[in-house]
C-alpha cells in the first residue's frame, strides 16, 4: 500500500498506536522489574529475614549459666560473654556479607554454650581446616542450622550424639555440610524447615542461582549441603 | 506439714538440676524440703521414684527418651505417686493448659519465691487430669503402663504385637507375654493411630508386626481372612468392613 507523503493512513495510524502501546508495557514491566529487584527491596527482604533464634535457646541458657554461677563463677562469666557476642550478631541487621571465619567462630560461641547445658552429650566435630576463610558468606548461615542439629539432633538423644560441620573448596566453589543424627519425624519439623527455607531465601538474594542449599535424610543422618561461590573479601 | 517435702528432680540438663537444687536449699528455712533423686529423663524418674518415694516431682518437660508428659501420665496411675510440678523454658501451650488447671509449673529460669510458693501448693494439689496432659502431649506415648502387684511395669510400645478388648480388658501383646490395659481400645486406636491399624472390632494390629494374611473359618462359621503375625503363631481374624484397611496398610507397611 502506497500513501501520499504528510498523509498518513490509516493503517499506519494504527501501527503506531499498537507501537505505543508495546513500548508503554515493556516500560512499565522495566520498571517493575527494576523496583523487584532494587536494591532497596532486597535490603528490606534481608532485613525480614534476619534468623529468629529460639526462646527455649536463650531461656535455657540463661538457666544454665545460673546453675553454674555459684560453683564456677568464671564459666558463667564466659559464657555470658559468649550469649551476648551471640545476640550482638542475631539482633543485627546483617545485611553485609561476612568472612566465613567470622560465621564459623560465632558457630563455635554457640556451640560452646551449648556444651554448658548438655555436657557430653553434645559430640561436635570440625573439619574445616581446608576451607579458606576468607570466603564470603551471607551472616548467620551457619548457626540456625547447628542450632536445628542440636533441637532435633541431640537434645531428643538419651545417648551423646554428634554433630559434624565439614567446609572445603571444590574449584570455585565452597561447600559446606552439616551432619547430625536425627530421631523419628523430628527432622521434618516446622521450626526446622522455616531455618532451611530462611537460609535458602538469603543464599539467592546473595548469590542468585549460584548457590544452593539441599537436605536429605538417610539412615538416621540428617545432612544440610550448601554450595556457593568462592568469593574472596576484599581487603580495606 | 512438719516433715521435710521430699524432692524428686528430673531435668536432662545438669546445670538445671544444679540450680534447683540450689534454690531447694535456699528455702529450706521456708519451706523444708529434701531432695531424694534425680533424674535425667523420664523412665529413670520412675525407676527412682519405686525405690525412694517423693512428695513432689520437679519435672523438665523436654527430656530425652521419656519426656516429662509422659512421665506425669505414667504417674496418675501409681499409688501414692508424687504431685507433679513442671518446669519448661519456654512452652506457650504448656502455660495455657496449666493456666486452666490445678498442677502448677515453673517457667525457666526458675526464681526462689516462685519455687516455694510451687512446693506449698504442690503438698495439696492433686495430679493433673488425664485430659490436660493429653492436650500437652505432642506425641503418643512411647510406653504403656501397666501395673501389677503394687508396682508398675512400662511396655515399650514398639513391643506390642496387638492389643486386644476382651469382656472388661484390653490386653497387649508382646512377643514374650500379655499385658492387661486399663485403657479402651478406642483411645489406643486414636493415639497410636500411627502404629497400629484395627482388624476387628475388637482387635489392633501392629503394621510392622503384619507377615502375611490367610483364609480362615472364624468361630461364627463365616469365611474370614486372618492376619499372620511375625514373631507369634497367633492367627487374627480380619472383619469384611476392616478388610481393605487392612490389606493397604500391609501393602503401605514397608514405609511405616
Amino acid at each position: 500500500m502506497f500513501s501520499p507523503p504528510g498523509l498518513p493512513s490509516a493503517g499506519l495510524l494504527r501501527a503506531a498506536l499498537w507501537g505505543a502501546l508495546a513500548a508503554a508495557a515493556i516500560m512499565f514491566y522495566l520498571d517493575l522489574r527494576n523496583r523487584a529487584f532494587s536494591p532497596a527491596v532486597a535490603e528490606a527482604r534481608l532485613m525480614a529475614l534476619t534468623a529468629r533464634i529460639r526462646p527455649h535457646f536463650l531461656f535455657n541458657s540463661l538457666n544454665a549459666v545460673l546453675g553454674v554461677i555459684r560453683s564456677d563463677p568464671r564459666r558463667a562469666e564466659a559464657a555470658l560473654e559468649e550469649l551476648s557476642d551471640l545476640f550482638r550478631v542475631l539482633m543485627a541487621e546483617n545485611k553485609a556479607l561476612v568472612t566465613l571465619g567470622e560465621e564459623i567462630a560465632l558457630c563455635r560461641r554457640y556451640l560452646d554454650l551449648e556444651h554448658l547445658r548438655l555436657g557430653e552429650r553434645l559430640q561436635a566435630t570440625w573439619d574445616v581446616g581446608a576451607c579458606p576463610m576468607d570466603a564470603q558468606v551471607p551472616p548467620l548461615m551457619l548457626q540456625p542450622l547447628l542450632e536445628n542439629a542440636v533441637y532435633h539432633g541431640i537434645e531428643p538423644a538419651h545417648e551423646p550424639a554428634a554433630v559434624t560441620i565439614r567446609a572445603g573448596l571444590a574449584g570455585e566453589e565452597i561447600r559446606i555440610e552439616i551432619a547430625n543424627s536425627y530421631h523419628g519425624e523430628h527432622s521434618n519439623h516446622a521450626g526446622n524447615r522455616m531455618a532451611l527455607d530462611n537460609i535458602r531465601e538469603r543464599l539467592m538474594l546473595f548469590y542468585d542461582l549460584e548457590a544452593r542449599l539441599e537436605t536429605a535424610a538417610e539412615n538416621g543422618v540428617f545432612r544440610v549441603s550448601i554450595r556457593l561461590p568462592y568469593r574472596k573479601t576484599e581487603k580495606a | 506439714m512438719n516433715e521435710p517435702l521430699r524432692i524428686l528432680i528430673a531435668d536432662d540438663e545438669a546445670p538445671a538440676r544444679t540450680r534447683l537444687k540450689a534454690l531447694l536449699a535456699d528455702i529450706a528455712g521456708e519451706v523444708p524440703n529434701r531432695l531424694v533423686g534425680e533424674a535425667g529423663n523420664g523412665l529413670e524418674a520412675l525407676a527412682l521414684i519405686e525405690s525412694e518415694p517423693a512428695d513432689v516431682a520437679l519435672v523438665d518437660i523436654r527430656m530425652p527418651r521419656m519426656d516429662g508428659v509422659e512421665l506425669a501420665r505414667h504417674l496418675r496411675g501409681m499409688e501414692g505417686a508424687p504431685a507433679v510440678v513442671f518446669t519448661t523454658a519456654y512452652d506457650q501451650y504448656a502455660v495455657q493448659a496449666f493456666d486452666l488447671n490445678a498442677v502448677d509449673y515453673l517457667l525457666k529460669p526458675v526464681r526462689a519465691p516462685r519455687l516455694a510458693e510451687a512446693l506449698q501448693k504442690a503438698r495439696r494439689v492433686a495430679q493433673p487430669s488425664r485430659e490436660t496432659l493429653e492436650r500437652l502431649s505432642s506425641e503418643a506415648r512411647r510406653h504403656l503402663s501397666v501395673s501389677e502387684r503394687g508396682r508398675i511395669l512400662l511396655v515399650p510400645v514398639s513391643d506390642i504385637l496387638y492389643l486386644k478388648a476382651e469382656l472388661k480388658y484390653v490386653t497387649a501383646r508382646t512377643a514374650a507375654r500379655e499385658f492387661l490395659l486399663d485403657e479402651s481400645l478406642t483411645h489406643l486406636e486414636q493415639e497410636f493411630a500411627a502404629r497400629f491399624v484395627r482388624v476387628h472390632r475388637n482387635c489392633l494390629v501392629a503394621r510392622e508386626a503384619i507377615a502375611g494374611f490367610e483364609k480362615g473359618v472364624a468361630e461364627d462359621g463365616e469365611a474370614h481372612w486372618l492376619v499372620l503375625l511375625a514373631g507369634l503363631p497367633d492367627k487374627l481374624p480380619v472383619s469384611r468392613r476392616q478388610w481393605p484397611a487392612v490389606k493397604a496398610a500391609f501393602a503401605g507397611g514397608g514405609e511405616v
